[in-house]
């Protein structure tokens, strides 16, 4: 009977795991495969066997001389996706967390409306949403016309193209990302133990420090991975409104598969973001695991 | 070269793809005919009239690089039946047999084409392709910004100090490259590594005078957002018809000239259609049709008559003969030359 129930199971899931195996680990499996053979002459692969590709990721061999260095691009493409995305996330994290906390604190039924307009952004396509920033922020746009109208300035600020623009296009992006997972932990959280810190003459400070924000620590990692991931591989918000001139993980990606014609090359790339993101999600499930033995 | 859709604006470009297939023709058309083009490149009143006048139903599919058509004909079970690469793509699509030996050359119209695109080296004698738009890439310069001459590639390449932050190079590698090696003194698709230290020089020392690398010129510059870019010269006129401080700039030292070919799939299902589109375009008549859309030259001679009046006129559509031998076509680059000029494409946007 029990051994029945187990392989029954296994049946009503077959469809699940048929899925996960061909949808998700069918594109990788090609990725890893074309990663190491050599690309073709105009696009695609050739099958033979070369570790061109995973070289080229790290190691670039001049293109005037031949001799074998670090890929200095490639590293300074990786970095600049990397803290952008951490910057991404502390910002959303800053805004977020107030925001969460002001709608967890809202009377039940305000807190739906509270929500739901955290979710309008939604709707709209992340693209379009995109060039409405730019819109605003472009030299003729909203924001310089009005400042000038108001005579604080003379002359348009150049705000579009800077990596200011980027950062405050990705925290507007991914900001919902992070104050829903904030909002569920802190729907969770006793405030009567707010309450008893208070009554045993903790500071503001000290209450946020050592009751709330330990106590919605799964919230902020949660929310944090959710705000990293999605960053780390974003495309179009630094596209817009980057203006293109400093490539992303992405855009390198993009150029190898297209006019780089190098498919080996964009592939390894692909499995190297792959890596960055399976470290950020290691990182939160060995934190969670901790959450779990200490509470 | 490619990225049309972006050549005319990136928004413009994404809703002409949201209404991405478009069918003209009535439902009891005799045949089919499944052309694959360039996003916001044909005018829908060519395709209305093709199909009354064959009574075919067409329908109209957009790409938006030489590379995504490529991969894409290249992978099968696509059902087009025509594609429209650029010139230095041309060979890539017959090499890997993909084209058709339609003959274009044995057709009743090909008696219109312009002489100079006959014999073009990409498809000697036209055995494959049927011209269907041609221009150049030079700079577009706002002259409120700058009065100088803007008929030189210095003008991104060693922006002048009224225009420095002001500049935007599209992202367009075959095109910006090329450009800056005929300005060092080099041939497009040269291996030669002197002359290629001096392209990567140039550029990267260039690069912090810039404000962006971007699509979208049609809008930025009518805007003035953007006072001096490298861009194609149909989207530089539409952009003086908004604004008309705006010149185009033809590089004295060497500028880039492309022409995109209708060429007849190998697979087709549809090839006598095929083959009737490709004689239909060589009409001078209809070949204005395709100018009138996109603001680009089409290469059939008499079609000048049927033109918007505006364009025959236009100093970027019409290159002025002191020009005309600077304007150099980009071959197809041997693996070797595309390796080196990836190599400092993203060093240089790193």
């Amino acid at each position: 009977m029990r051994r029945a129930e187990i392989r029954r199971n296994w049946l009503l899931a077959t469809p699940a795991l048929i899925l996960l195996l061909a949808a998700a680990s069918g594109p990788l499996l090609i990725a890893v495969v074309y990663s190491v053979l050599e690309p073709g002459d105009y696009s695609g692969v050739v099958w033979k066997l070369s570790g061109e590709g995973w070289f080229r990721v790290l190691f670039n061999r001049d293109i005037f001389d031949d001799t074998v260095s670090l890929a200095d691009a490639h590293l300074t493409i990786f970095w600049r996706s990397a803290s952008l995305s951490l910057m991404t996330t502390f910002f959303t994290l800053l805004l977020g967390f107030p925001t969460a906390y002001f709608i967890a604190t809202r009377p039940l039924r305000q807190r739906m409306l509270w929500l739901f307009l955290v979710t309008i952004p939604f709707w709209t396509n992340l693209l379009i949403r995109t060039f409405a920033i730019m819109e605003v922020i472009r030299n003729e746009g909203i924001a310089n016309s009005t400042l000038m109208a108001l005579g604080l300035i003379d002359a348009p600020i150049q705000m579009l193209y800077t990596d200011a623009s980027v950062l405050a296009g990705m925290v507007y992006v991914y900001l919902p990302l992070m104050v829903l997972p904030l909002y569920a932990s802190l729907d969770r959280l006793d405030f009567r133990l707010v309450e008893a810190a208070y009554d045993l003459y903790a500071s503001r400070i000290a209450v946020l420090r050592r009751v709330i924000i330990p106590l919605v620590k799964p919230g902020i990692v949660a929310g944090s991975i959710l705000v990293f991931i999605p960053s780390l591989g974003a495309y179009v918000t630094p596209r817009v409104l980057g203006g293109g001139k400093n490539m992303m993980i992405s855009n390198l990606i993009e150029l190898q598969f297209g006019e780089g014609r190098n498919w080996p090359l964009g592939a390894a790339l692909s499995i190297t973001l792959l890596a960055f993101v399976m470290v950020a999600l290691i990182f939160y499930v060995r934190n969670m695991a901790g959450e779990q033995r200490n509470g | 070269m490619s990225f049309k859709t972006l050549r005319h604006g990136l928004l413009g470009g994404a809703i002409a793809a949201l209404a991405m297939v478009s069918a003209a023709g009535t439902a009891s058309a005799a045949g089919e005919l499944n052309i694959y083009n360039w996003g916001n490149y044909t005018n829908p009143e060519l395709i209305e009239k093709f199909a009354k006048a064959y009574d075919v139903k067409v329908t109209l599919t957009d790409y938006d690089s030489n590379t995504t058509a490529l991969t894409k004909v290249k992978a099968g079970g696509h059902g087009f039946d025509i594609v429209v690469p650029s010139a230095n793509y041309v060979p890539i699509f017959v090499k890997e047999g993909l084209l058709l030996e339609s003959r274009p050359d044995q057709m009743e119209n090909f008696k219109n084409v312009d002489p100079q695109w006959v014999d073009v080296p990409w498809d000697p004698g036209r055995k494959y392709t049927a011209p269907w738009q041609w221009g150049t890439t030079g700079v577009a310069v706002n002259t409120s910004a700058y009065a100088g001459d803007p008929n030189t590639a210095a003008i991104f390449l060693d922006p002048p100090a009224e225009l420095v932050g002001k500049v935007n190079v599209v992202p367009e590698m075959n095109d910006v490259i090329g450009i800056a090696i005929m300005y060092v003194g080099g041939e497009p698709c040269t291996e030669d590594k002197a002359v290629l230290r001096k392209v990567r020089d140039t550029l990267m020392a260039a690069k912090p005078k810039w404000q962006s690398m971007d699509y979208g010129m049609t809008e930025k510059m009518s805007n003035n957002d953007v006072m001096a870019s490298v861009n194609w010269n149909g989207s530089t006129f539409r952009i003086r018809l908004n604004n008309p401080k705006v010149v185009y700039g033809y590089p004295k030292e060497g500028y880039v000239v492309w022409m995109d070919s209708v060429a007849v799939l190998k697979d087709a299902k549809n090839v006598e259609n095929a083959k009737l589109f490709q004689n239909f375009i060589m009409d001078p008549e209809n070949a204005a049709l395709i100018s009138a859309f996109a603001r680009y030259a089409n290469g059939i001679n008499g079609s000048e008559a049927y033109m918007p009046e505006d364009m025959k006129t236009a100093p970027e559509i019409v290159v002025p003969a002191e020009f005309k031998a600077a304007g150099k076509f980009l071959p197809t680059c041997s693996k070797e030359a595309r390796d080196l000029y990836t190599a400092i494409w993203t060093e240089l946007r790193k």
